[in-house]
């Protein structure tokens, strides 16, 4: 694998692959040393363009534990919020000798425009880019959903069959675009739920169905449902009238969660609106995943820059 | 007076061969000529022979932008096109909103000499949307303004749009509107649809094209008004227009090469070669634009020949200038995108390309057939030569083309400006050389 | 190609390798048996299994697997490799680690064992089972238990073929190289 850009382009066997690298690598997180040597004397640059504290130290753990070193370069407060474009930092990194980029980026793409334009050797991983994808995100939910689901009988399933659940924002979201594509190739059935205008104009390419009533969603007992976090600005955008009127209608409350199967995993990518898109009882009960998310996100990450970094550059 | 020109064994957009002699500031002679003695004879056996090629939408960038473009080098990619003369977009720094700076664009053209510069003034002052500009003044004023846009804007404000396409008419002039509804194209990145979905990026709905079209022709119709429509991009812009030439209303559109031939898919590789506004669309918009071409719903083919520097393309795409610039390929795009496909003929090509832009305009001295006494602007076609398109193409300072490394038909074999060659051989003839022989022919045709 | 070993051979080889392990540890307590994926671990687990035949008291998690991709100092020389799952059926502190694999080449498998293993704790001792020394070491490294020693020329491939990995009837054959 040369670089990690989307989940679009990945392909069943190589999703199933990294998931079950991500295997090894939680294993490796239960001993008493958690680091391997693997990828001693390469440099990992974490390259945020947005702030975002949690996926940042995810990745910078995740190539701790494979001895990688890592440099952490903030756009914000440096000299690319001063006007340095893209192009000239990428030189930079180049310069520096970096061997991996992790790049979160809150244009679309930009992380594509960066692992193809001829700018830098390094092999990019996506962390983030615009509303566009957000593949490790989506790697480390279908590993969650795997290990709730199969247990340690995980290694080499896919998802095939699993009934999934989205509920939020979906046009401006990165985790269901990356979501939607990896859980279709690995076998998941996705059904969307949002209000009509957090929906994208045309989704009929999709792999996934879009209802908007989300109790009709939750009544066939799917067998995850996955809250995304809704941002409360986007009530200005009038894309619906207040949190109070969104929390009723969309969000997963005390009484939508109480009628759920008990083995119905809920998840959430986190930072959580609790008492907006999620209740305190849904996000804290047996059934939430949301502190396994975080512990696989370091393994699926590790997975990620293993198989970027571990091979000679320049081969596929 | 200049040197005199035979041209021998050309094909005419009618399909009859001729020999054409340019003399004297004129076409002076079309059919068989015998004697060629005196004159430069160019051999055009295979060429076509269009009149001129006169572009309605041209960036120029100068005053205020010349690291991507100037009259000079705008007017060198117009050579290198076969274009004879451009209409210069008012959004330069200062912008074109008073007398002054269209005087000043104007003599900028004439004293580089590759192509007559006709400027288009500002609707609003500053482009901004507020107030009228001097329209009078400008039209009034030695550039001779008839065609007024706030290009790069939409004239929003539907007073304001009404005021202006009625104030006009004092002068025949004509309004050239940047249809784009601002708040439902804010932020946007690329043609709305399910592939922006996919991308992640903000979408530019048709709507916001079409429902300032269908006000604006209803306005036009309103005020006994002419309303020319810029870059038409739609499918259902298409239709709008359609319906308003079939009630009567004196409208008139454009139509841009590149929404003639590529499409949003282009746009999957997230290169900022392909960001334009209006963005590209889908297939079946081109399809529509296409046969809207051909069976006249659109009026023309204007280049919105946008240069923009290096690294003003070299960047993710949310910060990429939009634009591409077009003088140089436009022909070859039409001939692959129009005339391959069998929508046009050549006599067609005469007319998108050169007599009705000149009209629409009202610019005297282009876009008349190629006839005795008519004025010498003219281009030699080769329409067999099939080219990878490459830098070499290129003549202005800009290369921000989305066409470089793609196969193209035919190629702009001589460009003939004034009675003079500004283009000979596919190669723009040297700036000191084309200045004296403007200043000379100017000179002529006052004397 | 030539056979080097046929499937009694090989049978053979790993029953005197049991015998001399627990000739060695004197008896099956304290006893690990970590092969090194693929083959090792399934030669691992018939070495254990002849154990449990020969001394039916011995801990019945006496093999497990011990996954060294991580660890190879070679990673960038050759393609992805996909690492495999390491399963530790017992915790090494305190134990006689007895590796196992198939081939003993240069040395550098073992040495990235040794990394592996030294990450999951301490072992009392740490031996070596091989099926097949060829020779050619690059570091100061000997095979406690040895089935075979087979001098070979580096140009020459050595392949362990077993039922369980391969679908094969077992045997070890020799080729390539100038004979």
């Amino acid at each position: 694998m040369r670089h990690l850009l989307s989940t679009r382009e990945l392909a069943r066997d190589e999703a199933i692959a990294l998931l079950d690298i991500a295997e090894d690598m939680a294993a490796v997180q239960h001993r008493e040393v958690k680091k391997l040597p693997t990828l001693r004397g390469k440099t990992v640059v974490n390259l945020f363009f947005e702030d975002s504290t949690r996926t940042r130290i995810s990745f910078e753990a995740a190539a701790k534990r494979l001895s990688a070193d890592v440099i952490n370069f903030s756009a914000k407060g440096s000299s690319v919020s001063k006007g340095e474009s893209l192009k000239d930092t990428a030189q930079t990194l180049q310069a520096m000798g970096a061997d991996g980029v992790v790049i979160r980026h809150p244009s679309s793409g930009a992380p594509y425009t960066l692992a193809t334009s001829g700018w830098i050797d390094a092999g990019v991983v996506n962390a983030g880019d615009g509303t566009h994808e957000h593949p490790t995100q989506a790697l480390l939910d279908a590993f969650t959903m795997r290990s709730r689901l199969h247990g340690a009988a995980s290694r080499g399933r896919g998802l095939d069959g699993v009934r999934v659940v989205i509920v939020g924002d979906i046009l401006h979201s990165r985790v269901a675009r990356s979501n939607v594509w990896l859980l279709a190739t690995l076998g998941a059935e996705v059904t969307l739920v949002a209000p009509p205008t957090l929906v994208p104009v045309d989704t009929g390419g999709w792999p996934a169905s879009v209802v908007f009533d989300l109790d009709e969603a939750l009544a066939s007992g799917p067998d995850v449902v996955m809250m995304l976090r809704i941002q409360a600005e986007r009530m200005h955008g009038a894309f619906f009238p207040n949190s109070r009127e969104y929390a009723r209608t969309w969000g997963l409350d005390d009484a939508r969660f109480s009628q759920l199967p008990t083995a119905t995993m809920v998840m959430h990518p986190g930072p959580m609106n609790r008492g907006l898109e999620i209740s305190a009882l849904a996000a804290d009960s047996a059934q939430s995943t949301v502190r396994e998310q975080v512990a696989n996100g370091v393994s699926v990450r590790m997975a990620a820059l293993y198989l970027l970094l571990s091979s000679e550059r320049g081969e596929a | 007076m200049g040197e005199s020109f035979v041209i021998t064994g050309a094909t005419l957009p009618t399909g009859e061969r001729a020999d054409i002699r340019l003399d004297g500031g004129i076409i002076a002679e079309v059919g068989s000529i015998a004697d060629a003695a005196g004159a430069t004879v160019i051999d055009a056996d295979g060429l076509i022979a269009l009149p001129g090629l006169v572009d309605l939408h041209t960036h120029l960038r100068e005053p205020g932008y010349e690291q991507s473009e100037t009259v000079l080098t705008g007017t060198q990619a117009a050579a290198a096109g076969g274009f004879t003369a451009v209409f210069a977009m008012a959004n330069t720094s200062p912008v074109a909103d008073t007398a002054g700076v269209v005087e000043q664009e104007a003599s900028l053209g004439l004293s580089a000499g590759y192509a007559t510069v006709q400027p288009i003034g500002a609707v609003t002052v500053g482009l901004k949307g507020e107030l009228l500009a001097e329209l009078g003044a400008m039209a009034r004023s030695r550039a001779n303004v008839r065609v007024f846009s706030d290009d790069g804007f939409c004239v929003f404000d539907p007073l304001l749009m009404r005021r202006a396409l009625e104030y006009v008419k004092a002068f025949d002039g004509v309004i050239a509107q940047h249809s784009q509804e601002p708040r439902l194209t804010q932020g946007a990145q690329m043609n709305e649809g399910a592939l922006s979905g996919e991308l992640g990026l903000a979408g530019w709905p048709a709507v916001a094209e079409e429902s300032i079209i269908a006000r604006d022709v209803l306005l036009a119709e309103h005020v006994g008004s002419r309303l020319h429509v810029c870059h038409v991009s739609t499918a259902g812009s298409v239709e709008v227009i359609r319906w308003a030439k079939a009630r009567g209303i004196d409208v008139t559109a454009e139509v841009t090469p590149h929404h003639l031939l590529l499409t949003e898919d282009l746009v999957s590789s997230y290169d900022p070669r392909y960001k334009v506004n209006p963005p590209l669309r889908r297939a079946e918009d081109v399809e529509a634009l296409r046969t809207a071409l051909a069976d006249g719903t659109i009026d023309i083919v204007a280049t919105d020949h946008a240069p923009h520097p290096v690294e003003a393309k070299q960047s993710e795409w949310d910060a990429a200038a939009n634009g591409m610039v077009g003088l140089e390929s436009a022909l070859s795009v039409v001939h692959a995108s129009v005339v391959e496909t069998g929508l046009l003929d050549w006599a067609d090509v005469a007319r998108v390309l050169s007599s009705a832009p000149a009209r629409i305009g009202r610019l005297r001295g282009q876009g008349e057939a190629i006839e005795v006494g008519a004025a010498p602007e003219l281009t030699l076609y080769d329409p067999a030569a099939a080219s990878e398109f490459g830098l070499d193409r290129l003549a202005g300072r800009s290369v921000n083309s989305p066409y470089l490394g793609r196969l193209l038909p035919g190629r702009v074999v001589a460009t003939f400006h004034s009675g003079y060659a500004t283009l000979l051989d596919g190669i723009v003839q040297p700036a000191d050389e084309v200045a004296r022989l403007a200043t000379a022919s100017t000179g002529g045709a006052r004397g | 190609m030539r056979i080097v070993l046929t499937q009694a051979d090989v049978q053979r080889a790993l029953t005197r390798i049991a015998h001399e392990i627990l000739e060695s540890n004197r008896g099956a307590e304290n006893l690990l048996l970590l092969g090194i994926p693929t083959r090792g671990t399934v030669l691992a687990k018939r070495i254990a299994a002849v154990i449990h035949r020969i001394e039916p008291s011995a801990p019945a998690e006496l093999a497990g697997s011990l996954d060294v991709t991580m660890y190879r100092d070679d990673l960038s020389r050759s393609g992805i490799r996909m690492p495999s799952p390491t399963e530790i059926p017992a915790s090494i502190d305190g134990r006689t680690v007895v590796l196992v694999d198939d081939v003993l080449y240069s040395g550098r498998t073992i040495r990235s064992a040794f990394d592996a293993l030294s990450d999951l704790g301490r072992a009392r001792a740490v031996r070596l089972a091989v099926l097949v020394d060829r020779g050619h070491r690059e570091f100061p490294i000997r095979a406690d238990f040895v089935g075979k020693n087979l001098p070979s020329a580096a140009s020459e491939r050595i392949n362990v073929r077993l039922s369980e990995t391969d679908g094969v009837e077992d045997h070890v054959s020799i080729e390539g190289g100038v004979e």
